[in-house]
């Protein structure tokens, strides 16, 4: 059987990783392709990197950091970040990700999705989606989606919206609770168990991690498919190895090769 | 020196494949060159053959009929002459005699079989068939010598919607559970096909790697 993932992100910025990693031994703490090197030999299932760049210009950077990336590290590489176009897909998959995410492109031009999933198929194309919780207050909670890091309301329900995106091709969902993410309070459960039960595709829940019982819950309870974390493996609190063990003391199956 | 082609039909990036080809050949006694092909003269001098693919089935085999005599050369260095032939993922499903994704599509016709959506009764597991499992044996072989396979085994990471339903047992080197049994490695003669990815694969993938650059089938 499938075993669940956990996928160690790094956000990354002009080539540089940002809010700092923190491993003895490194001899540069902010190269991408060194830290993706030391999470392949902790035995990390996938490394997923979010490309935060702003400028246009500097844009291109992810890309050699992908392939050199791809050329050491034998294992799968999701990139995000910025993803507007069928060109932004086809340069990221031809320099070595395996999977694309897309964002907020998917929630101003939802076809697009499509079209990206019909040319490269759906097994590369990740639907990254943003929630916050509404009707806090009330029996049956949804949330809505928010882009440009939860500043943007969408008036839409991350549900509904996910389901259709998988209709369109989408071949997984990384869903983040913008309540949680930060907060080091653990995933939000409710909305990652609702999620993974509603679509048919495998579900990546983020947002939230300070601990491994918080990485187990979210596969316990939030039916999760794979468990996305950054500080907690960033700044050496947990190893990934560390991380498996727990939850395979939990009894769930993880992939300890 | 012998010569390992991975044959480029722009079905996607090449590079970890040729990478992970390349480490394993350095470290083995064999004088190996791995070489990306991308026409039908360089792939005649190949004595090792690897075609990988990733997208749909008919683009694939679109891709590849677009390259002038590829197909036929081909199928003349692998089922007339010989030559040992590793299909990865859609690599793997062109051998069927068909392919059911978008439109149904003739394959190679080396394996006999058909390639279709998998088709799970639970709600509960998920497609596509995506992340790392196990492969439990069917039929031994050369190629997966020396790798620790079974529930406790070794892990192969898998990313696909489509499975090839093979009609030979014989033809089936191992089976992956995802609710049913999927087809992950079928083999024939000299031909070999595994629906995983091994560039991607940590040691199970490796390892295979190494045992294709030295199998003499």
């Amino acid at each position: 059987m499938l075993k669940s993932r956990i996928i160690p992100c790094l956000d990354v910025d002009k080539g540089r990783v940002v809010k700092g990693v923190n491993f003895l031994d490194l001899r540069d703490a902010g190269d991408p392709v060194e830290i993706a090197k030391i999470y392949d030999l902790q035995g990390a299932d996938e490394i997923c990197f979010l490309d935060i760049t702003a400028s246009h210009e500097d844009r291109g950077i992810i890309f050699d950091i992908i392939t050199r990336t791809a050329e050491q590290c034998f294992m799968p590489l999701t990139v995000g970040g910025g993803v507007r176009t069928i060109n932004d897909v086809r340069n990221l998959l031809l320099a070595g990700a395996d999977k694309v995410s897309i964002n907020t492109a998917a929630i101003t031009n939802p076809l697009f999705v499509k079209e990206a999933a019909d040319k490269f198929g759906s097994q590369c194309i990740v639907v990254a989606l943003d929630a916050k919780k509404i009707n806090k207050e009330k029996e049956n909670s949804s949330w809505e989606i928010y882009t440009h890091g939860g500043r943007n309301r969408t008036g839409l329900d991350v549900i509904e919206f996910a389901k259709k995106m998988v209709e369109y091709g989408a071949g997984e969902i990384l869903l983040t609770s913008m309540d949680k993410d930060g907060t080091r309070s653990g995933f939000d459960i409710e909305l990652t168990n609702k999620m993974s039960t509603s679509v048919s595709v495998p579900v990546i829940a983020s947002g939230g991690v300070g601990n491994l019982a918080h990485l187990a819950s979210g596969i316990i309870n939030g039916k999760a498919d794979a468990v996305l974390a950054a500080s907690i493996f960033h700044f050496g609190e947990y190893t990934i190895l560390e991380a498996k063990e727990y939850m395979k003391d939990q009894g769930i199956d993880v992939r300890i090769d | 020196m012998e010569k390992l082609g991975i044959i480029d039909f722009g079905s996607g990036n090449l590079h970890s494949v040729f990478k992970a080809f390349e480490l394993v050949a350095s470290k083995s006694n064999k004088d190996l060159k791995v070489e990306i092909v991308k026409n039908s003269d360089d792939l005649l001098n190949c004595d090792r053959i690897v075609l990988p693919g990733v997208g749909s089935f008919a683009d694939c085999k679109t891709g590849l009929e677009k390259i002038d005599c590829l197909s036929q050369s081909l199928s003349d260095l692998v089922i007339n002459k010989g030559r040992p032939f590793l299909g990865i993922c859609v690599g793997m499903q062109l051998m069927a005699d068909q392919g059911l994704e978008n439109n149904p599509t003739k394959g190679f016709g080396w394996i006999e079989g058909s390639v279709e959506l998998i088709n799970l009764k639970s709600k509960i597991l998920k497609i596509p068939h995506m992340g790392w499992n196990t492969l439990f044996i069917e039929n031994n072989h050369k190629i997966i010598e020396n790798i620790d396979l079974g529930e406790d085994g070794l892990h192969a990471y898998f990313v696909h919607s489509y499975n090839f339903y093979i009609k030979k047992k014989e033809n089936l080197i191992t089976t992956s559970h995802h609710e049913i049994n999927l087809t992950s490695m079928v083999a024939r003669d000299n031909i070999i096909g595994v629906q995983f990815h091994p560039e991607k694969s940590q040691k199970l993938g490796l390892k295979l790697i190494n045992n294709f650059i030295e199998w003499s089938p």
